[in-house]
């Protein structure tokens, strides 16, 4: 297998043959997935060298340093963490080779089509139709909470093949073009005036069968497989004490000493102890991982981080007395990357209000907690069994 | 950095202290019943944890007879001592009192010798102040008489500032008058020690280093002490919400109960990592150590009443009975809530430390 030393000799060789400064963005970052240091825990082939996840970290280190571009990862990461462990899992060869590359590279963005209007917390209720004609699949339907489909080359995509089995059961996972001209997408303008999502509208969209992950009506099961690493990739980086959110209400704090009250200060100093206690959880949990210890306190970080977020920032609003009460900016922003704690304190309040929405609500989280984590027993559920069509909606 | 895991060395160390109390605690009605006569001590207990699994000695360095461990081995048998709420001075004589004495100079001998003592288990000591006494008090009780002082009914030896210093005074020559506490499991006493009792172990000066830094290795390590009471609270109500059935299903599986025992989860997450903190930051002497233990009092503090309270609530009627032993743990919650400082001292303590000024 492929160790440290090895990794060292082909980061040096890679930087010997295409020296950051000379080679253009793209070229370096395509000739790095061909040598095999992209994400050396791929296959061989496929940007990777077969070789243990933990050392990531050191080649991305060594190939800082020496001044190379990186992929911006923000910016792609739905295709890096959702699409490109579900590929690997599930694709054909062909299929692998083809997205693999260029997903990477960002020169191809993803974009994931798995919510939908009545088919929020209960995703597996999801209506969007997949009908086959032949080689192909006509997909029609509605999907929302977007990001990045109006940058999106790609998407991964859930649709309902079978309604009249229970709805787990009925659905197929799909690789779909958001070039071809049945999808269409607009903007989802949000409570804080910018558009970070998309509504995108499928009509008679046409999927060649070789698109499709898995098999027909195994699109759950698929799905497990993209959910499970969305989870990892949030959280993860180690964090100062004052990191994030608290630290900004910290330093209004101390700068502004004239909106100072005492009871101001009493919940200023109780979400800082949460905040701090949270963080240094947050930190346990890096640490079990780093000792190969998984563990379920990243549900945890979610939960706290979510309502942490809306406590401090609402607290910094209010706070802020008279400043409080004016607002950045109301105009139609496209944001490519939402940062929670940039903008100001009204920005923060209502952009955190998603925290504890997207990528599970708290109260769904809340659930798993008790039921997988604490073993307590599942609410009696009549849905499970029940054909597909025949649920209420 | 601040390693908040657990070693291998520390998971022996939790499971022979869980064995040795599974097996010798009495059952909780008998338990009550020694706690109410005001005896709550089991001295089989107290033998094999103190000096048999050398609890009493982690510590201390091994050439005064100790384990040589420190405060993060001190903190996972606080951990389960907690989750059993066993009355016994583990807290009060092998920390608090121990690390007093460690701060001073050993080859004094008073100190030399008591600390063998203590390491050993053959005898306890006590510092006579007031369990409520937050780190940064040190103020010397008027009249050398404390109240509320903690372990002090079993104590050999009281550990007594005065104006002029610290002094050992032998329980013997001092008066220890029983209280009727709260928490039955940790008792009470008011300590009178006239002045010409004892002998002198400090001058003031170094006598108020030593009993400050007794008193944050008490608050610091209590936070774990919180966290294992938390733990028990939270599986005893998993387990009797998974049992209890009410409108022909588990009581555990509507979600405005499911949803209340993960929010007690989470709270352990962090009850966890913020003790595991402070107890690693008193091993390695951190600069930030105060500032460790405030956040993991502030925290654990309420983290535990919470969970205590909370028990009590989703056990339903046998909560509310002497017979459960739901009660032993919301009392020592709530003693513990006061024990080195109430959370809202301590935030106080997080204001100063971190720079986040009062009006």
């Amino acid at each position: 297998m492929t160790g440290p030393e090895d990794l060292r000799r082909r980061v040096a060789d890679l930087l010997a043959a295409h020296p950051p400064a000379e080679t253009g963005r793209t070229d370096f970052l395509r000739a790095r997935f061909d040598a095999g240091l992209a994400w050396v825990h791929y296959p061989e082939g496929l940007g990777g060298l077969g070789a243990p996840r933990t050392l990531q970290a050191a080649v991305d280190a060594a190939l800082a340093e020496a001044g190379a571009p990186d992929n911006d990862p923000r910016r792609i990461g739905i295709g890096l963490g959702m699409a490109a462990p579900t590929l690997l899992a599930y694709a054909s060869d062909t299929l692998r080779q083809r997205f693999l590359r260029p997903l990477w590279t960002g020169e191809e963005v993803w974009c994931q089509l798995f919510s939908e209007p009545g088919a929020g917390s209960d995703l597996a209720a999801l209506a969007t139709r997949a009908v086959r004609d032949g080689d192909t699949w006509v997909v029609d339907g509605q999907k929302v909470w977007t990001s990045s489909a109006h940058a999106a080359r790609w998407a991964i995509l859930l649709a309902r093949t079978d309604p009249d089995v229970p709805k787990h059961r009925g659905i197929t996972y799909f690789v779909c073009d958001m070039t071809d001209p049945g999808v269409d997408v607009r903007p989802l303008r949000q409570i804080t005036g910018e558009a970070e999502f998309n509504e995108v509208f499928l009509t008679g969209v046409r999927i060649p069968d070789a698109h499709r992950l898995g098999a027909v009506g195994d699109g759950w099961r698929v799905a497990q497989t993209t959910l499970m690493n969305e989870r990892v990739s949030i959280g993860g980086h180690r964090v100062p004490r004052e990191g994030g959110m608290i630290g900004r209400l910290a330093a209004t704090w101390r700068a502004r000493p004239e909106l100072r009250t005492h009871d101001l200060h009493q919940r200023l100093l109780a979400l800082w102890v949460e905040a701090e206690a949270a963080r240094l959880a947050g930190e346990r949990l890096r640490q079990k991982l780093a000792a190969g210890q998984p563990g379920p306190e990243g549900s945890a970080a979610k939960l706290a981080f979510a309502r942490l977020n809306q406590e401090i920032s609402g607290l910094e609003v209010e706070l802020l007395g008279e400043e409080g009460l004016l607002y950045d900016d109301w105009t139609l922003r496209r944001p490519e990357l939402v940062d929670f704690t940039g903008r100001q304190a009204g920005y923060r309040y209502l952009r955190a209000k998603g925290n504890s929405i997207e990528g599970g609500t708290s109260e769904v989280l809340l659930n798993i907690v008790a039921e997988r984590v604490l073993g307590l027993p599942a609410e009696p559920r009549s849905d499970k069994d029940t054909p597909w069509k025949d649920l209420a909606r | 950095m601040t390693d908040l895991l657990y070693g291998e060395a520390e998971e022996d160390l939790r499971a022979s202290v869980r064995s040795l109390l599974a097996a010798r605690s009495a059952p909780a009605a008998v338990s009550a019943e020694r706690e109410e006569a005001g005896h709550p001590y089991d001295p089989d207990l107290w033998r094999a944890l103190a000096g048999g699994a050398g609890a009493a000695g982690l510590l201390v360095p091994e050439e005064y007879g100790g384990q040589g461990a420190g405060p993060r081995e001190a903190a996972v048998v606080l951990e389960e001592l907690g989750r059993t709420v066993t009355p016994a001075p583990f807290l009060t004589s092998s920390v608090v009192a121990t690390t007093v004495l460690l701060a001073l100079d050993p080859d004094h001998p008073p100190v030399g010798g008591l600390l063998e003592d203590l390491a050993a288990g053959g005898r306890t000591a006590v510092l006579a102040l007031p369990l409520s006494t937050p780190p940064g008090a040190t103020a010397a009780p008027p009249q050398g008489r404390a109240t509320a002082v903690a372990d002090a009914v079993a104590a050999d030896v009281l550990l007594v500032p005065r104006a002029d210093g610290l002094y050992a005074v032998d329980a013997a020559e001092a008066r220890v008058e029983p209280c009727t506490p709260l928490d039955l499991t940790r008792p009470l006493a008011a300590v009178s020690a006239p002045d010409g009792t004892g002998t002198r172990i400090a001058a003031p000066g170094p006598a108020a280093d030593a009993v400050g830094g007794g008193l944050l290795a008490g608050a610091a390590l209590l936070a774990s002490e919180q966290l294992g009471l938390a733990e028990w609270c939270l599986e005893a109500a998993v387990a009797h919400t998974r049992e209890r059935h009410q409108f022909n299903r588990p009581v555990g599986s509507f979600q405005a109960l499911k949803h209340r025992m993960a929010r007690l989860w989470l709270e352990l997450v962090s009850a966890r990592a913020a003790a595991r903190a402070a107890a690693d930051a008193l091993a390695t002497g951190a600069g930030d150590a105060p500032l460790a233990a405030a956040v993991a009092q502030a925290y654990c503090s309420p983290a535990a009443v919470r969970a205590a309270e909370e028990c009590v609530q989703l056990h339903g009627g046998i909560g509310m009975t002497w017979e459960h032993p739901a009660h032993r743990y919301l009392k020592r919650a709530k003693a513990d809530e006061i024990a080195f400082g109430t959370p809202g001292r301590h935030r106080q303590e997080v204001a100063r430390l971190a720079g986040l000024d009062a009006p």
